[in-house]
């Protein structure tokens, strides 16, 4: 165990650095659920890209630069550090993105990988339907071969940043007569294809964040299919790609938000009669803290021939819990005047920042399968609990 | 930048395991409880003879020359293993912070190499009365102790103080206050040598609670999910629960963000860090926490049998309970990191995680320069 930087990682934060300062935009971007926003952040993954900053792990030919999962940490604490943009296209570059490589032909991948890391095709990701959400084995929604193509009808729901996207992949049912996770196939659907509806669904904050997708005899070419026809499960499960289970959240954005709830409790702290915030700030700072060292622990392990299994699980739980619990403590500290929104007289851009923080903290134990789920996967295959 | 733990780390872990495991078990530990002395002195002798009464202490001394990174992996398994013996509170704490005076160039090095040699032979045991904690562990086997008044340490046969048994309520632990008045030719330290020993002993201290809270939480986590696989209620097994598996689930959540935390604070306190005192009382926080999760809900999912004296588990509870509060309690440690949050030269926030474990303080203009 060695726990300072190389000269090569030093290096490496200080080019990442320099060019985050050169480059992160001064004002900050309007919403992605926003048109407008989803343009500017759009914009902002085409700078990025511009000079291979897109996904710094992806190989070279893909517009990355090769890095470590080390480096992949160094860039993020940078990243967030210099309060740079949310990223727009996070289901594509952290979700699709290793998959795609993992299963991807030679030609899907020179045809959407490009296209992904410059911003120019922004995805969404649809799994969930209305009858099929923690059960992901109940989809319905049916991808039916016919010749070079597949025709697509039924529905999909809680898709995040579908409206303004590109493109949306699914998994849908290939063999009619299958049940469960048999039969089932992972495909590429442009959203502007015809007898494709998509219908905006505001979240809690009033923006359209989701969007519920209809497809009636969609028609989308055999081309569009990741991997084998019917093996759509596995691949969705994978856990292959390593990089879902540790960089959908990296923990520079939770040591972040615990840096600046430290700040309000220290500007609040004369006025606080609730004794208890104490204990809540200090326990938020060190869970943050944590998160990090565990992130760079298992970074270490993997890059050592390791692997990532239920542990996935477990970051899952502990991220989304942390940042409830530190947008909790800081909508505490703030007191009555939490609730208020924009052109209220006593707002200011602090308390709004804390407010959709907050809003989106509750959504964090929901998505990308709910804590009660991780459990399971927890209590089964980390301890070996009896399915049944 | 590396977290990983050396091959040779765990080929020792493994063995000092795999010997626990062997002679370790709730049946001799129970027997000990009717011992009169309370310890397995054949076990005593075993340990010696892997090397790990001076596993600390500097090769120039007699020792292994090893480090804390190093021991607190043996640690977790004497907490796994429940071991009654003081082992951890001896190697990492009593006898490290008499190499510490052994290899200084205070007058009292040499007495004090010459006892490390004894120390070294298993001829005596010493162990170490921090003023953070009211009663030494195991004191009536020691013959030597270090004994803190104010920022002094003193260096006291044990045959000269009055040792008071207490009780605790856990059976394996024999805890003693100690009687004694300081006296200069016992004094082997004193103004900040003094407090500096003793501050480096709370935190290694801390350090060996931390790690055998997590031993222990491992091995009640363990037994959990070994009962509730085998115990059938409703045709089933009660383990198949969804509500037996959350409890459990997030204690091996908690685990699993205790153990990265432990690993640095091992890795501040060997590389005599700057943050030493902070990454310490991390580790003892989270460790705790994870300990009081994992007894409670171990013994939620054993049900009736889980609050019985019959049953093994409370062997691992106590303990847990017992040394949660030694070495300093949750408010000691979480104030120690509360005054560094309101420290403003404190550097927090994405990039500072290892921050004083680095030899220099980062920015970008003295980089590009």
């Amino acid at each position: 165990m060695d726990l300072r930087y190389t000269a090569t990682e030093e290096a490496f934060r200080l080019k990442v650095r320099q060019w985050l300062e050169k480059n992160v935009p001064c004002e900050s971007l309007k919403s992605f659920d926003t048109e407008e926003g989803f343009d500017q952040h759009r914009a902002w993954e085409k700078t990025l890209a511009s000079d291979n900053w897109g996904m710094v792990t992806w190989p070279k030919e893909y517009g990355g630069r090769g890095c470590n999962l080390i480096q992949w940490l160094i860039f993020e604490e940078e990243y967030y550090r210099a309060g740079a943009p949310l990223r727009v296209n996070q289901n594509g570059i952290f979700l699709l993105g290793p998959t795609l490589m993992e299963y991807g032909t030679a030609d899907q991948k020179s045809r959407f990988i490009g296209a992904m890391a410059s911003g120019e095709e922004i995805w969404a990701q649809g799994w969930s339907e209305p009858g099929a959400g923690s059960d992901m084995a109940a989809i319905r929604s049916k991808a039916i071969r016919d010749g070079g193509d597949y025709i697509i009808n039924g529905q999909k729901i809680w898709s995040t940043r579908a409206v303004f996207a590109d493109w949306v992949f699914c998994i849908f049912r290939t063999d009619p007569e299958s049940t469960r996770h048999h039969g089932l196939s992972f495909i590429f659907v442009p959203l502007d294809a015809e007898g494709v509806t998509v219908r905006p669904i505001d979240q809690l904050n009033g923006l359209p964040g989701f969007a519920e997708i209809f497809f009636d005899d969609v028609r989308v070419p055999v081309f569009n299919r990741l991997g084998e026809e019917g093996e759509g499960w596995a691949i969705a499960m994978s856990t292959a790609g390593f990089e879902r289970g540790l960089m959908l959240r990296s923990p520079a954005r939770f040591q972040e938000a615990a840096k600046k709830l430290v700040a309000l409790y220290q500007a609040k702290r004369n006025d606080i009669l609730d004794l208890s915030l104490e204990d809540a700030v200090v326990l938020c700072y060190l869970d943050a803290e944590a998160y990090a060292l565990s992130t760079y622990a298992t970074a270490s392990r993997l890059m050592a021939g390791g692997n990532i299994g239920a542990e996935s699980s477990c970051n899952k739980i502990f991220w989304s819990e942390l940042d409830i619990k530190i947008h909790e403590t800081a909508m505490r500290l703030l007191g009555a005047r939490g609730e208020l929104l924009p052109d209220s007289e006593d707002f200011s851009e602090e308390l709004g920042v804390w407010l959709d923080g907050f809003f989106f903290a509750q959504s964090g134990p929901i998505y990308a399968g709910t804590n009660e789920v991780q459990r399971n996967i927890i209590a089964e295959r980390m301890l070996g609990m009896p399915r049944k | 930048m590396n977290f990983m733990s050396s091959e040779d780390q765990i080929a020792y872990r493994d063995s000092v395991a795999t010997m626990l495991a062997a002679e370790v078990t709730a049946e001799s530990i129970r027997a000990r409880w009717d011992s009169p002395k309370g310890i397995d002195e054949k076990l005593i002798e075993q340990l010696n003879e892997l090397g790990l009464n001076t596993m600390l202490v500097p090769e120039s001394c007699g020792g292994l020359g090893l480090s804390e990174l190093d021991f607190i992996l043996l640690a977790q398994e004497c907490g796994r293993a429940a071991l009654p013996e003081p082992l951890v509170d001896n190697v990492l704490v009593a006898n490290a912070m008499l190499a510490d005076v052994a290899c200084s160039d205070l007058v009292s090095a040499k007495q004090c190499e010459d006892l490390l040699s004894e120390v070294a032979a298993g001829k005596v045991m010493l162990a170490c009365g921090h003023w953070i904690n009211p009663f030494i562990n195991m004191a009536h086997i020691h013959q030597w102790l270090l004994l803190s008044h104010g920022d002094e340490v003193h260096l006291v046969e044990s045959s000269a103080v009055e040792l008071l048994p207490q009780r605790s309520a856990d059976p394996s632990r024999r805890i003693f206050k100690v009687n004694w008045q300081p006296k200069a030719e016992t004094r082997i330290a004193n103004g900040e040598a003094g407090a500096g020993l003793w501050r480096r002993a709370l935190n290694r201290g801390a350090l060996g609670v931390a790690a055998q809270l997590i031993g222990l939480s491992e091995s009640i986590l363990h037994r959990a999910v070994g009962f509730t696989a085998d115990r059938e209620q409703f045709g089933r097994p009660v383990g198949s629960n969804q509500a037996v598996k959350h409890l459990l689930a997030d204690c091996a959540v908690s685990l699993e963000f205790a153990k990265p935390v432990m690993a640095r604070a091992a890795y501040a306190v060997g590389s005599n860090s700057s943050d030493a005192d902070c990454a310490v009382s991390h580790a003892k926080v989270a460790a705790s926490r994870a300990a009081q999760l994992c007894a409670r809900h171990g013994m939620q999912v054993h049900g009736a049998m889980g609050y019985t004296w019959e049953c093994d588990l409370h062997i691992w509870m106590k303990r847990c309970w017992a040394i949660d509060k030694t070495w300093g309690d949750a408010g000691f440690h979480k104030n120690r990191i509360h005054e560094r949050l309101l420290d403003p030269s404190t550097l927090m926030g994405a990039g500072h995680t290892f921050t004083s474990a680095t030899s220099k303080t980062y920015n970008s203009q003295e980089g590009a320069a």
